[in-house]
């Protein structure tokens, strides 16, 4: 084996088509909360920030430094959870996520954990400062 | 869509001269070169001839050439084959950044009770002399230090280690995988030096191990005793051929070289951008590159839809991220461990230099929008790149030549 060579990855082409094309990447202005989950060392990063009216998530944005799986179940997760109460986004969960977008790698299931984790997150920051 | 390999370093395309050449052999001279029958001297006169003609490009003899099934099984035959006969000696010296053939050897033995010292390489990737005197004991059975670094194309001094071991009277091998046919070696101060095929546009599962005459050495695979005695097993004679026939293989290094400096100028102006390993001690066709705030696997994944062909070192996996230990030792910080990536060049380069750093450029680009990591502009200067000399927080390059 070449030290240099990616392990045994074979994602599935709804996991490229997101991979590809990002759902609701990028920054949201006037956000009311955000969470950042993962760390470096770990290998991703994934930023949500969400945008609430009356419980809904009326709006909803994913920043995510990582590999195809880490960012094609950011768009998964913030997909799902686009247009839920505060109450049915929370009970997204990470098994939700890559069961919406068919079979992820084994070796890639970390990286998977992350989105529903950094939605829950932010929840929970925007419930904090409305409480 | 353009197609471009830039995985030379993992494997390469047989050459069409080398595929014709070992194509009458599996045709046409398919004999067991052991045989005494005509057909089978016929092979045989095919595996003498193709070491005779390795021997004469390294200025060796024909005997002091041992086929073998690549690069794994040489590393694995010079470090293992010199224990068995020097069992006496059980100190071995060797590098942090090794293939890990010889990395994973080495730990084998630890295992079985050796003491192994792995040489610290510098933030280049070189190894110090001094540190390679001063780990020399006298029971000392090898140090095997290579010649060029897989991953970021660093050249060790192993002429000049080689110069030291002979002093101390204990063996030096070398590990040649990267660097056969395309760095120049002296084989005076070397003991034992391993080759693979397949780096070098012959086929996959040949190689040779080097072995000064006099060194004692014993095989680590036992059996009919076919090269002379080192190593058994039916002779790869179609393998052998090829290798032979990469001698004349035209791997236009002056032109990859320029073509590899040019891609580097081009990357160098995408702001965050760190090339890793040595620029004066590289060799001819490696760019080791990192971008700031990405991840390795995406980019490599991205360029693979653009038709791109690269690798990476870095690569998350189960709990935690897989980083290269290669740049790890070189002190690379993490978030550009991450962003790394690995372009091997072939002839194919010539003139798509632009073509390639537009890609990546791109592909760079799409990556950074979606990450939650914005550039530390104020930290790293206009441009924000370096070229890797320094850690990464030190000041660009830009800034410096002002
Ligand atoms: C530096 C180095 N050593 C050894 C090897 C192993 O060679 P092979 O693939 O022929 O076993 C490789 C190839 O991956 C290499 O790059
Ligand atoms: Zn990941």
């Amino acid at each position: 084996m070449d030290a240099v060579v990616m392990g045994n990855v074979d994602y599935n082409k709804n996991v490229m088509e997101h991979f590809r094309n990002p759902r609701n990447m990028g920054e949201l202005e006037d956000a009311d909360a955000e969470a950042t989950v993962g760390n470096p060392s770990c290998g991703d990063v994934m930023k949500i920030m969400i945008k609430v009216k009356d419980d809904v998530i009326v709006d909803i944005k994913f920043q995510t430094m990582g590999c195809a799986a880490a960012i094609a179940t950011s768009s998964m997760a913030t997909e799902l959870a686009k247009s839920k109460t505060l109450e049915e986004a929370e009970k997204i969960s990470n098994k939700d996520v890559s069961l919406a977008l068919g079979e992820l790698p084994p070796i890639k299931e970390h990286c998977s954990n992350l989105a529903a984790d950094a939605l829950r997150k932010a929840i929970e920051v925007y419930r904090k400062k409305t409480a | 869509m353009e197609m471009i390999y830039l995985d030379n370093a993992a494997t390469t395309r047989v050459d069409d001269a080398v595929a014709l050449a070992v194509n009458e052999v599996f045709l046409e001279s398919y004999g067991n070169a052991s045989s005494l029958h005509d057909v089978g001297q016929e092979a045989k006169r095919h595996l003498e001839g193709s070491r005779e003609k390795i021997a004469a490009y390294f200025g060796c003899e024909p005997k002091e050439i041992t086929f073998t099934s690549g690069g794994t099984e040489s590393n694995n035959l010079a470090i293992r084959g010199l224990a068995k006969a020097n069992p006496e000696k059980k100190h071995i010296v060797t590098s942090v950044i090794e293939h890990p053939c010889v990395l994973d050897t080495c730990k084998d033995l630890e295992s079985e009770g050796y003491e192994v010292d792995y040489l610290k390489v510098d933030e280049q990737g070189i190894v110090s002399l001094d540190e390679v005197r001063e780990k020399v004991r006298d029971d000392t059975l090898v140090v095997s230090v290579m010649h060029v670094n897989n991953e970021i194309g660093t050249l060790q001094p192993v002429e000049e280690i080689g110069i030291i071991c002979r002093k101390k009277g204990v063996y030096f091998h070398t590990d040649n995988v990267q660097g056969f046919l395309k760095e120049d070696l002296a084989l005076a101060s070397i003991d034992l030096m391993s080759i693979s095929g397949h780096k070098v546009q012959a086929p996959k599962g040949v190689g040779i191990l080097y072995i000064r005459n006099g060194v004692k050495i014993k095989p680590i695979l036992t059996g009919g005793g076919q090269e002379n005695n080192l190593r058994s097993g039916t002779e790869n004679v179609p393998g052998a051929v090829g290798l032979a026939a990469a001698i004349d293989v035209d791997f236009k290094i002056d032109e990859v070289r320029y073509s590899r400096d040019k891609i580097i100028e081009g990357l160098m102006k995408i702001s965050g951008t760190r090339i890793n390993g040595s620029l004066t001690h590289r060799v001819y066709n490696n760019i080791n590159v990192s971008f700031y705030g990405i991840e390795g696997e995406a980019l490599m994944l991205m360029l693979n839809e653009m038709g791109i062909f690269v690798s990476t070192g870095s690569a998350c996996a189960s709990t935690k991220l897989k980083e290269s230990y290669v740049l790890k030792a070189l002190d690379v910080d993490e978030m550009y461990i991450h962003g790394s990536i690995r372009l091997s060049l072939g002839v194919d380069v010539i003139g798509k230099e632009d073509y390639i750093v537009g890609k990546v450029s791109e592909a760079v680009e799409k990556l950074r929008e979606m990450s939650p990591f914005k550039l530390p502009l104020e930290e790293l200067g206009v441009g924000g790149s370096e070229l890797g000399e320094g850690k990464i927080k030190g000041v660009a390059r830009e800034v410096e030549d002002e």
